[in-house]
C-alpha cells in the first residue's frame, strides 16, 4: 500500500511543482477578476464622462428651457445661441466642442431630424446620454402639454421587482432565478471541463510511461493496478488542489477589492450621479444576494462527489487509452473519441437540464453514470428528490469500480505492449480473458 | 541452498504464441547466468514470469528455496529489461531515490545510497540534472545503478551493455563481476555471444520457447567440441599426407586438423615429429558459442510463425 503512496506523492508533486500549475491556478483566476474589476472601474469612469468633452446643443426647437440649462452643464452639455446647423458645422471644433446636437424645429409629437455632429464617432455611453436627454425633454414637453406636472408623473412610474420565494423545510428562502441558472450551468461546465482536462492528463502520462519506457522498470516493482491508480489519485489530488486554491484566492479577493479600492466602492454608492456603474454594483449586489441564499454547502459537497465521480470513472478509461497507443498521437484521438462521446453528450443534456431540470431528459442524463456527473451539477441548484441524488451515486460509483476493474486489464498488457496499436476486438479479448 | 533460482515447467502461451514452453533450468547462487536466445525465442516472456510481471501458465518457480511470491520477491529482484527507460523530466538524484524506494527502501536509506553509488560512477554532478540532459551511454550508467541500488540477490539484466562505449561497458562489467562475488545472483539476457564467454559461467540456450541447451559454457563448448586442433611449425604441404586426420585449413605454416577415428593427439605430435617438423604449438579448438549458437539455431525458421493454440 506504501508503494500506491509513493506512486501517487510522484504524480502529485511532479505536476503541482511544475510552473504551468502555478500559472494555470493562481493567475488564470486572477485575469478574470482583474478583467471583472476593470470593466466595473470603466463602467463607474465613462458614467462620469468629465473628460469625453463638451457637446454644443443648437435648440431651434425650443427643448430645454432655462431652467434645464444647469443640469445639462453637469452632463457636459452647453447651450449654444445664434447659431444655425450649417454655421456651426466648421466651427465647433475650434471652439473645443466635440460635437454638436442639432435641433430643428420639430412637432413634439413626432420629432425628427435631430442630429449629432461630430468628428470622430461618440461613445456609447455618451451618445446613450444624448437621447435619454432628448427623450427626457420630449417627455416633459408633451406632459407640459397634456398639463401634467412631470414631477408628479416621476412618482407614479413603477419599477417593481419581483421576489422568489422556495419553499423548504426549512422555511421560505429568497432566490434570484438567473443565479441559480448561471450556478448550475457554471458546475457543470467546469466538471466537464475538468473531467476532460484531467482525463487527457493521466491518458498522457500513461502514454509518457511507456513511451519512456519506465513502464517495465516500474511494474517489476509494483503492480500495474497500483501503478494505474497512483496515477489517477495523483493527478486526481492535484484537480482538488487546484479547487482549493480557487476557492481560497476567491475567498480573498473578494475581501481584499474593497479593501483596495474603497473610492471604487464609494463613487459606486453614488448612483445619481453615475447611473451605469450603480446598475453594475446592483448586479454585484444582486449575486452576492442570490448567491448567500443558495444552499453552497450541498452545492459545493456535492460538486466534490461528482468531480471525483466523474473524474475516476473516466481516468481508468483515458488510462487504457494511453496504455494501448504509441508515440503516434492520432491513434490516440482514434480511441480518445468514443470516451469524449458521452461527456460530451452529457454536456449537451446538461445545457438543457439546467432549463428544463425537471425533465425526463434531465432524469436520465442525471441518473446515467456516464454523464451524470455533468448534468447533475447542472440541477444542482434546483431541489432534486433525495433518491435521484444517491440512485445516481450508487451508479456512478458501481461503474467506477466495475470501469476501473475492466480497463486495468487492458492497462496491464497495453504497457508491455510495444509496436502496433490492437484492435478493438483484440482489447475485448484482453478484458475477458481470465488472468 | 545452492540455487537461488529453479524454474520447474515453466509454460506461457500468448493467443497466437507458444512463448514459453515447458522451460526447466536452475541457477545456482552467486552465478553469472546467461540466458540466450535468437529474437523471439521467449526470453523476454522468461524474464518477466521471473520478475513477477506475468504469471505462468503453468509450472513453478523457487525462489531462494520457496515458491515465488509475487508481491514480497520483486523487492529481491533487480531487473533491467531490454525495453528500459527513465521518466525524462525527473530530476535524477529524485529518480534514483524514487525507484529505490519502490523497491522497499526508506527514503533516508535510497538517499544514502544513491549517493554511494553516484560517487562509485562518478556522477555526483548529475544530481539535480534531468534525463533529458543525459547523453544515451550516460543514461544507461544511471540505468544500471537504479536497478542494483537496493541490493536485490537476483539481478537480471537484459542486453546492458546495448549504447555502452568500451570503456563504460567495462566498468559495468567490472561492477557485474564484484556484485557477483558479493553473492549476488545475475542473469545475463543477450545474443552477444561474445560477452557470455567472458562473463559467464552457466548458459541456457532457447529457442522458440524452448530450452536447447543448458550447462557451464566449458562443459558445453566440449560437447560440442569437433575435435578439432591447431598446430603451428615449419609445415609443408606434404607433410599432411597421413590418414590419421584430414585437413579443415593450412596457411603460413598454421593448420587446423580434424582427428581421424580412433586418433589420439598425441598420435599426432608424434607423427610430425616423425616427420623432422618442428613444432611450435599444438592445442585444441574449442568451439565458440557464436558457432554453437548458430549451429543449434540454424534450420529453424528465422522468425517464429504465428500459430493457433487452442
Amino acid at each position: 500500500m506504501s508503494k500506491v503512496g509513493l506512486i501517487i506523492g510522484r504524480e502529485y508533486f511532479t505536476r503541482v511543482k511544475k510552473k504551468s500549475f502555478l500559472i494555470t491556478t493562481i493567475l488564470v483566476p486572477l485575469l478574470i477578476m482583474a478583467f471583472y474589476a476593470i470593466i466595473i472601474i470603466v463602467a463607474i469612469k465613462g458614467g462620469n464622462s468629465s473628460d469625453s468633452g463638451k457637446l454644443a446643443i443648437i435648440d431651434e426647437a425650443g427643448l430645454f428651457n432655462d431652467s434645464a440649462l444647469s443640469s445639462i452643464k453637469q452632463k457636459g452639455f452647453e447651450l449654444v445661441k445664434n447659431e444655425t446647423e450649417t454655421s456651426f458645422v466648421g466651427k465647433y471644433k475650434d471652439k473645443g466642442y466635440l460635437g454638436f446636437l442639432y435641433i430643428p424645429k420639430v412637432n413634439i409629437e413626432k420629432p425628427e431630424g435631430i442630429v449629432l455632429h461630430s468628428q470622430s464617432s461618440i461613445s456609447l455611453t455618451r451618445s446613450n446620454e444624448v437621447s435619454d436627454l432628448v427623450n427626457n425633454a420630449v417627455e416633459d414637453k408633451r406632459l407640459a402639454a397634456l398639463g401634467i406636472n412631470p414631477e408628479d408623473f416621476k412618482k407614479l412610474s413603477a419599477n417593481v421587482s419581483i421576489q422568489n420565494t422556495i419553499d423548504t423545510k426549512e422555511g421560505g428562502k429568497k432566490t434570484v432565478a438567473g443565479i441559480s441558472y448561471a450556478v448550475s450551468y457554471l458546475c457543470g461546465i467546469l466538471i466537464y471541463l475538468m473531467m476532460i482536462i484531467y482525463g487527457t492528463q493521466v491518458m498522457r502520462g500513461v502514454t509518457e510511461e511507456k513511451t519512456n519506457r519506465i513502464s517495465e522498470v516500474v511494474i517489476s516493482s509494483v503492480k500495474p493496478f497500483d501503478l494505474m491508480m497512483g496515477k489517477i489519485i495523483g493527478i486526481g489530488a492535484v484537480g482538488l488542489t487546484q479547487f482549493a486554491i480557487w476557492i481560497v484566492l476567491f475567498v480573498l479577493l473578494q475581501g481584499i477589492i474593497p479593501l483596495l479600492m474603497p473610492d471604487i466602492l464609494n463613487q459606486a454608492g453614488n448612483a445619481a450621479s453615475a447611473p451605469e456603474a450603480s446598475s453594475s454594483i446592483g448586479v454585484m449586489k444582486e449575486i452576492t444576494n442570490g448567491l448567500s441564499t443558495l444552499p453552497m454547502g450541498k452545492i459545493i459537497g456535492w460538486f466534490m462527489f461528482y468531480f471525483l465521480g466523474g473524474y475516476l470513472t473516466y481516468a481508468s478509461l483515458f488510462a487504457a487509452v494511453g496504455s494501448v497507443v504509441s508515440e503516434d498521437q492520432q491513434e490516440a484521438q482514434q480511441l480518445v473519441f468514443p470516451i469524449l462521446m458521452p461527456i460530451i453528450l452529457g454536456f449537451v443534456i446538461m445545457t438543457n437540464a439546467v432549463q428544463n431540470p425537471d425533465s425526463n431528459l434531465a432524469l436520465f442524463g442525471s441518473l446515467f453514470p456516464l454523464t451524470s456527473p455533468v448534468v447533475m451539477m447542472g440541477r444542482i441548484t434546483y431541489d432534486i428528490p433525495l433518491w435521484q441524488l444517491l440512485v445516481s451515486a450508487v451508479l456512478l460509483i458501481g461503474t467506477f469500480i466495475l470501469l476501473t476493474w475492466l480497463t486495468a486489464k487492458i492497462y496491464r498488457i497495453g504497457i508491455l505492449m510495444y509496436g502496433k496499436k490492437p484492435s478493438w476486438k483484440e482489447m475485448m479479448k484482453w478484458v475477458f480473458r481470465k488472468s | 541452498m545452492a540455487n537461488l533460482l529453479e524454474l520447474q515447467n515453466l509454460k506461457k502461451y500468448f493467443a497466437t504464441q507458444k512463448a514459453v514452453d515447458d522451460i526447466s533450468f536452475s541457477i545456482p547462487r552467486g552465478s553469472i547466468f546467461g540466458l540466450l536466445g535468437p529474437n523471439g525465442a521467449g526470453k523476454t516472456t522468461l524474464l518477466r514470469m521471473i520478475t513477477g510481471i506475468f504469471y505462468p501458465d503453468s509450472g513453478q518457480i523457487i525462489f531462494n528455496g520457496k515458491k515465488f511470491d509475487p508481491m514480497l520477491d520483486p523487492q529481491n529482484i533487480g531487473y533491467m529489461p531490454e525495453e528500459r527507460g527513465l521518466y525524462k523530466k525527473m530530476k535524477i538524484g529524485e529518480q534514483a531515490v524514487y525507484l529505490a524506494q519502490l523497491k522497499g527502501l526508506k527514503a533516508s536509506e535510497a538517499t544514502q545510497r544513491a549517493k554511494e553509488w553516484f560517487g562509485k560512477f562518478e556522477m555526483q554532478s548529475w544530481w539535480n540534472k534531468k534525463v533529458e540532459d543525459l547523453s544515451k551511454g550516460m543514461s544507461q550508467k544511471l540505468q544500471f545503478v537504479t536497478t542494483v541500488m537496493h541490493h536485490p540477490s537476483l539481478i537480471i539484466l537484459d542486453e546492458p551493455f546495448s549504447g555502452l562505449d568500451p570503456v563504460n561497458a567495462n566498468l559495468i562489467k567490472e561492477e557485474i563481476f564484484k556484485l557477483a562475488e558479493n553473492g549476488s545472483t545475475i542473469i545475463f539476457s543477450t545474443h552477444r555471444m561474445e560477452q557470455v564467454e567472458e562473463i559467464c559461467r552457466n548458459i541456457v540456450l532457447m529457442n522458440k520457447g524452448q530450452k536447447i541447451l543448458d550447462g557451464t559454457v566449458q562443459q558445453v563448448k566440449n560437447d560440442f567440441k569437433d575435435n578439432i586442433y591447431e598446430l603451428k611449425g615449419q609445415l609443408l604441404a606434404e607433410h599432411t599426407l597421413t590418414s590419421l586426420f584430414e585437413v579443415v585449413s593450412l596457411n603460413n605454416g598454421s593448420l587446423r586438423l580434424r582427428l581421424g577415428q580412433g586418433t589420439k593427439p598425441n598420435d599426432v605430435l608424434q607423427y610430425f615429429i616423425n616427420q623432422q617438423v618442428e613444432i611450435n604449438s599444438f592445442h585444441e579448438v574449442l568451439p565458440s558459442l557464436n558457432d554453437i549458437f548458430i549451429k543449434q539455431v540454424e534450420g529453424t525458421a528465422n522468425a517464429r510463425q504465428f500459430q493457433n493454440i487452442s
